[in-house]
């Protein structure tokens, strides 16, 4: 390596590193300035809690053994429904590239259905499923499968027609065509509706825990508001934020993953 | 010498929305064992569409073709290759989708690419390889499933002029020696008469054909040293002056 290719990749990683800290920085800045303003009670603590209140609410979840409950309770909904919306999704998303009459006669019910605010059907899913994980979990596929499915489908469409004809010309059938290309040549698609999938399910798997009110960190936030106590609404904020990444990271190991594997 | 196409009278009509078009009206060539002939006409004419036809993509609207149990290997105008596969499971493609793929057959195939300077590359990815190279490989997937009758649709168009020349040299010579027959579209003449004992002309759409040049070239050999015979500028400004000046 010449030593100005040195000196670049020095620079490089230094810039990095800068940005990186900076980053942590302004994370405690923001945290400090929150401590600081409720320990000089320029805001109402009662309100708007403080990181040392925050931090003492986990603590105590931690405790009384609920903390891990409730994120496991939430985690799990989020993965299954994820699992769910993602396969299904996928599944329809061929069957309507497969069968274009299909597609063409869903086309208007699934445009109604994505711009829908689907937490307006809320209450009929509780009444429907009840106040279960049944309800959560089917709130969380409803908000992530039209999205995956409108996705899906078109990349499958937008599939280079010379690369059909070319499978064609070696009197391909239709299932080879689905197999050896219209699902590889997606791939970039699939991941990318993945990434956006998983963070749909996380807001539908919260959305439901508010209706459902038993248990997950929903449940907690649903709760605290409603004895009013801040405190406990902030800290599953946080957790949420904390799990959210989580998930996210999550799925960038998954993609990882399978690129090395190919 | 023995003939294995024949088409007769070929007609195919588009239908769309909007309208019908003749995009193919009256049609009718040989190709004999061995023989290469070259298609050139206006774009739009309907070439492709002969072609397509021919290979099965599209059904004829009327006339006659006559094939004799032979295997027809397709040569699109794009490369198409599939970027997530190997060159060597790109050329592989056409034996997997037939599930012919044995090992005689993929040995076959690597022969092939090692033949025709692809050997280093048979496990690399297409966007390492250039445009004439991607073309190589393109021809020998084609080539893959053994096929009697080359379909080439304007091969080269998305080359420059220089790969463009030495391609058409290693074309012409893995098909002369793998005893292909071969019927190619063109829109460049030089191509057509460097390559081809014969050029077929076609009018604008709906296309009939125009006339048929049978080319002879003193000591004509490979693409490139044909460009250098006597007669290839006679036969270049003949054929220029049918496909363009017509009133
Ligand atoms: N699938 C199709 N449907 C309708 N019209 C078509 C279709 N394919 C080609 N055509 C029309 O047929 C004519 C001939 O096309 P083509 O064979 O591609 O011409 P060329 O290859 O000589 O440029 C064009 O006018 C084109 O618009
Ligand atoms: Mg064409």
């Amino acid at each position: 390596m010449s030593r100005e290719q040195k000196n670049y990749l020095k620079k490089r990683k230094r810039k990095k590193l800068l940005i990186v800290s900076l980053q942590i920085f302004l994370l405690l800045f923001l945290l400090g300035l929150w401590q600081i303003a409720a320990n000089q009670e320029w805001i109402n603590t009662f309100i708007f809690s403080s990181p040392n209140r925050v931090i003492k609410t986990i603590l105590n979840l931690h405790q009384d053994g609920t903390l891990y409950h409730h994120i496991w309770v939430t985690f799990y909904e989020t993965i299954l429904s994820f699992l769910i919306g993602t396969l299904l999704g996928i599944l329809i998303a061929t069957i309507l590239w497969w069968f274009d009459v299909l597609a063409k006669v869903l086309d208007p019910y699934f445009t109604v259905l994505n711009s829908l605010p689907k937490v307006a059907l809320g209450p009929i899913i509780l009444i429907w499923f009840g106040a279960n994980i049944r309800s959560i979990i089917f709130m969380a596929v409803l908000i992530s499968i039209v999205v995956t499915i409108l996705n899906i489908y078109q990349g499958f469409q937008n599939v280079d027609p010379q690369k059909i004809k070319l499978m064609k010309s070696f009197r391909a059938k239709k299932w080879q065509i689905c197999m050896y290309l219209v699902f590889p040549s997606n791939f970039q698609t699939i991941m990318a509706t993945l990434k956006l999938n998983i963070s749909m399910c996380l807001i539908g798997v919260i959305m439901g825990e508010f209706l459902v009110s038993k248990e997950g960190i929903g449940y907690l936030i649903m709760y605290g508001s409603q004895v009013f106590n801040l405190n406990l609404v902030i800290s599953g904020i946080a957790l949420l934020s904390i799990m959210a990444t989580f998930l996210y990271l999550l799925i960038q190991c998954l993609e990882k993953f399978f690129v090395k594997k190919n | 010498m023995n003939e294995i196409l024949k088409i007769n009278h070929l007609k195919k009509t588009y239908h769309t929305l909007e309208k019908e078009t003749v995009a193919v009206k009256d049609f009718s060539m040989s190709l004999e064992e061995g023989e290469f002939i070259a298609i050139v006409g206006p774009s739009g004419c309907g070439k492709s569409t002969i072609l397509s036809i021919l290979s099965g993509l599209e059904e004829k609207t009327d006339g006659d073709i006559f094939l004799r149990d032979k295997q027809i290997g397709y040569m699109l105008q794009t490369d198409a290759l599939f970027d997530w596969l190997t060159i060597l499971d790109n050329c592989l493609l056409g034996l997997k989708i037939k599930g012919e793929l044995t090992e005689e057959k993929k040995e076959y195939v690597i022969a092939l690419l090692k033949k025709y300077g692809l050997g280093d590359f048979l496990n690399s990815y297409p966007n390492h390889l250039s445009g004439g190279m991607r073309q190589r490989v393109a021809l020998i997937r084609t080539l893959s499933i053994k096929p009697d009758i080359l379909l080439m649709d304007e091969p080269f168009s998305a080359l420059d002029y220089q790969s463009r020349l030495t391609i058409s040299d290693d074309v012409y010579n893995i098909l002369k020696e793998e005893k292909k027959s071969l019927i190619m579209v063109t829109h460049d003449i030089a191509e057509a008469i460097s390559i081809c004992s014969k050029v077929i002309v076609l009018s604008e759409r709906p296309c009939t054909i125009k006339k048929v040049f049978p080319i002879h070239l003193t000591n004509g050999s490979t693409p490139i040293e044909n460009r250098k015979t006597p007669e290839f500028p006679i036969y270049y400004d003949q054929i220029w002056k049918e496909i363009d000046y017509e009133p």
